[in-house]
């Protein structure tokens, strides 16, 4: 365990030297400033507009803009994560940087895990302290508070960490730039995956919901993000309830118990397949 | 070879601290002093990478504190060899262990260090939080003094807080060197040490190196550098095509190229006349009116023995 924490540790000091921490914290300061900003006007106009029959404005606008802002906690942690852990294998190898440290008598799985939670030490308590402050935000200019406070949140984080672990089991199998890459146009299939789902609900064409419910599951981000969605107004109903969950980026759409432990079960199987190509990697 | 029990502790070597090793079996009453594992023990290695074959079946050892030199040409396999043998490449074929444990086990990986050829360090490490960071992954209980010791070894005693990005490449390869000694490995893997170095620096590793030798250590040299490998190796390895061709120790790989002796009226050489010709040469020259100022006998080097080995082969 020595090991695993050295590691980590060595990646918190290494994200904290390279100034990765200021810029992040500028970034999401600079997020929440106009976030605050566009949830204040939308408030400040929410009393003044004629919402159609069955519509609650202040519920509608709450739950739409917390939406974005979740979306905005997700992509920025996704961000986050990527770029934490996009060359942890192959990037550092062909820097040079790996090396040295894949010789101690440490196991080469003891790294990856150990990459995987100094990655996750710095994604989760930003994802949440970010989705928690937007929150706040919210409830403070507009009175409207999520149905449910805690689960969505988790789930982000959740999200983030598979993410995390898709980007490490890029980097024992390709480049930096190329694992990047593919990493981001994964999570864009995500999004994709839920607009699609979006337009299947709006048809009422089961088949396209089908797929999209398929794609999101085959990557359980997308699947985590459209659950805390739908647990943010899973109280609402009628026709504010049934708009709501046409979702901002993606709709909501109810995972359960069943989709955490398939996240968990995903996140066991791609570092399992993330260990062995490890192992049978020449560097 | 049996020893007294009380004969037996006091066999005991150190190295770098209190670390015991060499008894390889203890009985009630005495102890036996049995054959220690080559520090590096390779058989039949072979390594291909895809169609291309980068080490064709190498026999090779390492003893204990014995210093050998690995030469050949670029692409001959040296950097694969050593690879293998610290677990960073897996062989297709073929048996290579470190101290006993095959290579790449926690065990062999323990017992090395390890400085690669193109190698890099986190720019905003500073030098004793490098060491620290690999006296971590060692298990290397030495602490403070330890990395003092190594920093001071290597000549960086007063570079401990700076970090590498503020480093000359030299320094940088000097912070490598004191690197791959955290842990007190009983086997060195040195790949190309001394390439950033100035002639200054190149002879502190080499005095580094005959240090390590004095203290017990193995270590297996990867060098361009002839002249250097000359100077400290005691057994010299030619490697070309992933193919042993030439081993030996410098004396061993050198030949007689004749005597030359120094007159009034010039040098001279005798290319067939061996080390019992001298006197009788010199006495010819004198009888004949010359004046003898000295006389040497001539061998090939260690570039004669690797230019021939490799047949000009370069990279």
């Amino acid at each position: 365990m020595t090991a695993v924490w050295t590691i980590a540790g060595y990646g918190l000091r290494e994200a904290l030297r390279r100034k990765v921490f200021v810029v992040v914290c500028l970034l999401s300061a600079a997020f929440l400033s106009l976030y605050w900003l566009g949830a204040r006007y939308a408030f400040n106009h929410v009393g003044g507009v004629e919402p159609p029959v069955g519509v609650d404005a202040r519920t509608f606008a709450g739950a739409f803009l917390f939406g974005m802002a979740m979306f905005g906690t997700l992509f920025l942690g996704v961000v986050l994560a990527i770029f934490l852990t996009l060359g942890t294998v192959r990037g550092d190898a062909e820097r040079a940087l790996l090396q040295p440290l894949v010789v101690r008598p440490i196991g080469r799985s003891t790294l990856l895990v150990a990459r995987f939670l100094g990655a996750g030490a710095v994604c989760v308590p930003y994802v949440l302290i970010l989705y928690f402050a937007s929150m706040l935000l919210t409830g403070l200019e507009g009175s409207w508070w999520p149905d449910r406070i805690v689960t969505p949140g988790l789930e982000l984080a959740g999200g983030v960490l598979i993410v995390a672990a898709l980007s490490l089991l890029g980097s024992v199998f390709l480049s930096s730039i190329a694992n990047g890459i593919a990493i981001f146009m994964i999570f864009g299939a995500g999004l994709v995956a839920g607009l699609l789902g979006n337009i299947g609900h709006v048809l009422n064409s089961p088949g396209l919901i089908h797929a999209a419910k398929i794609a999101a599951w085959a990557i359980p981000f997308e699947a985590l993000y459209q659950d805390a969605l739908r647990a943010i107004t899973e109280k609402t109903s009628g026709l504010t309830g049934f708009l709501l969950r046409l979702g901002p980026f993606g709709g909501a759409e109810q995972g359960g118990v069943g989709l955490r432990l398939w996240a968990v079960a995903y996140l066991v199987l791609v570092g399992a397949v993330a260990v062995a190509g490890f192992a049978r990697r020449d560097l | 070879m049996a020893l007294a029990a009380r004969e037996c502790v006091t066999a005991r070597l150190r190295f770098f601290g209190d670390r015991p090793f060499f008894v390889t079996a203890w009985h009630d009453t005495e102890c036996t002093l049995g054959v220690v594992s080559a520090a590096l023990a390779v058989s039949g290695l072979v390594k291909r990478y895809g169609a291309v074959e980068a080490l064709g079946g190498v026999d090779l050892e390492v003893r204990e504190s014995e210093l050998v030199g690995l030469l050949g040409p670029n692409g001959a396999g040296k950097s694969t060899l050593v690879k293998i043998a610290c677990g960073l490449v897996r062989p297709t074929t073929g048996r290579a262990e470190v101290c006993g444990a095959r290579a790449g086990s926690r065990e062999a990986r323990a017992a090395l260090g390890y400085l690669a050829e193109l190698f890099r360090f986190p720019g905003w490490m500073t030098a004793d939080e490098l060491l620290e960071l690999h006296q971590r992954l060692a298990g290397s209980h030495g602490g403070e003094r330890e990395r003092a010791d190594l920093l001071e070894l290597v000549g960086l005693q007063d570079a401990r807080r700076r970090p590498v990005e503020a480093m000359s490449k030299g320094m940088q390869q000097r912070l490598g060197i004191a690197q791959a000694l955290v842990g007190s490995p009983r086997l060195l893997l040195l790949d190309e040490p001394t390439s950033a170095l100035d002639p200054v620096g190149r002879r502190t590793v080499r005095t580094l190196l005959e240090e390590l030798q004095r203290r017990g250590v193995s270590v297996l040299l990867n060098s361009h550098l002839l002249s250097e490998i000359e100077l400290v190796c005691d057994r010299v390895v030619i490697l070309l095509g992933g193919r042993v061709v030439t081993a030996g120790t410098p004396a061993e790989l050198a030949r007689p190229r004749g005597v030359e002796i120094e007159t009034n009226e010039g040098k001279r050489t005798y290319p067939e006349a061996g080390r019992e010709d001298i006197p009788r040469l010199v006495a010819e020259l004198v009888r004949d009116g010359k004046s003898v100022y000295g006389a040497r006998l001539l061998t090939s080097t260690l570039e004669d023995v690797y230019v021939e080995a490799v047949g000009g082969e370069g990279s």
